[in-house]
């Protein structure tokens, strides 16, 4: 199999273990796809480097593109093969659903996170006053 | 010390994560347990892949750029040490998302699983 025929088959299984397998349904969660918008960005900063550097290399004849590393286009995002990103979209999605998955079966759901130390509440993240309570947990977790 | 070029962006990821056990608590570190079972979950699969993708040709490495630390099917140290650092920031990530926000992420036990 080429590495675009293994890339999308990897999604279609993370998906169906993250849904139906481990059902921990991160894929519905904001918290997930905020996460991974921030963990995506830095994939394209460093993954950009490693390709573009040609510390990797790929084979033209694995992937959509071809074997020299473009910033944009001919297959490529950030240098990276638009395969990375199925790539790093499976490991991501699986690691967090396996987590989730210790933390719900008792294997160290405590401590939880949170909350921001004091100097970064109310400030940078915004999202509680400095002096306020730890912010809710209920009601607001579930994507539309 | 172009020999550490490859583990240097992985290091770079790991400094960029660690001050979120900090200054957003997010725990990840000290639940070290649950992060190894997790680890322990996804690395074999990615390990495989890693391993089929090189036999394959798929992609391959600047033996200047790696350590030249080779496992068994010319694995080199540096992929393994991907698939341990990159889990370790996805969640990371997802912890400092829950403690700025206060999201669920549906580990806790009085939430049903089925919850939409």
């Amino acid at each position: 199999m080429t590495y675009t025929q293994l890339a999308v088959a990897g999604v279609l299984a993370t998906i169906a273990l993250d849904l139906w397998v481990l059902r921990t349904r991160l894929l519905r969660r904001r918290v997930f796809w905020v996460s991974y918008a921030i963990i995506v960005f830095f994939q394209l900063v460093t993954n950009g480097v490693l390709t573009g550097l040609r510390i990797v290399r790929y084979d033209g004849d694995a992937i959509l593109g071809g074997d020299l590393p473009v910033f944009l286009g001919e297959g490529r995002i950030a240098y990276a093969p638009v395969e990375d990103l199925l790539f790093g979209f499976a490991l991501v999605v699986q690691t967090l659903a396996w987590w989730v998955f210790w933390g719900r079966r008792g294997v160290q759901r405590e401590p939880r996170s949170g909350p921001p130390r004091m100097w970064l509440r109310g400030g940078a993240l915004g999202s509680a006053g400095s002096d306020g309570p730890p912010p809710g947990r209920e009601g607001d977790g579930e994507a539309p | 010390m172009s020999h550490l070029a490859y583990v240097g962006v992985l290091a770079f990821c790991l400094a960029g994560t660690a001050w979120l056990e900090v200054a957003l608590r997010t725990r990840v570190y000290r639940r070290w347990r649950r992060l190894l079972a997790t680890i322990a979950c996804v690395l074999p699969v990615f390990v495989i892949w890693d391993l089929y993708a090189i036999a394959q040709g798929h992609w391959t490495f600047d033996p200047e750029r790696t350590t030249g630390i080779l496992f068994p099917g010319n694995l080199p140290l540096d992929e393994v040490l991907f698939f341990l650092v990159i889990p370790i920031a996805s969640v990371l990530t997802l912890e400092a998302v829950r403690s700025a926000k206060g999201w669920s992420v549906g580990d806790d036990p009085s939430e049903p699983e089925d919850a939409p």
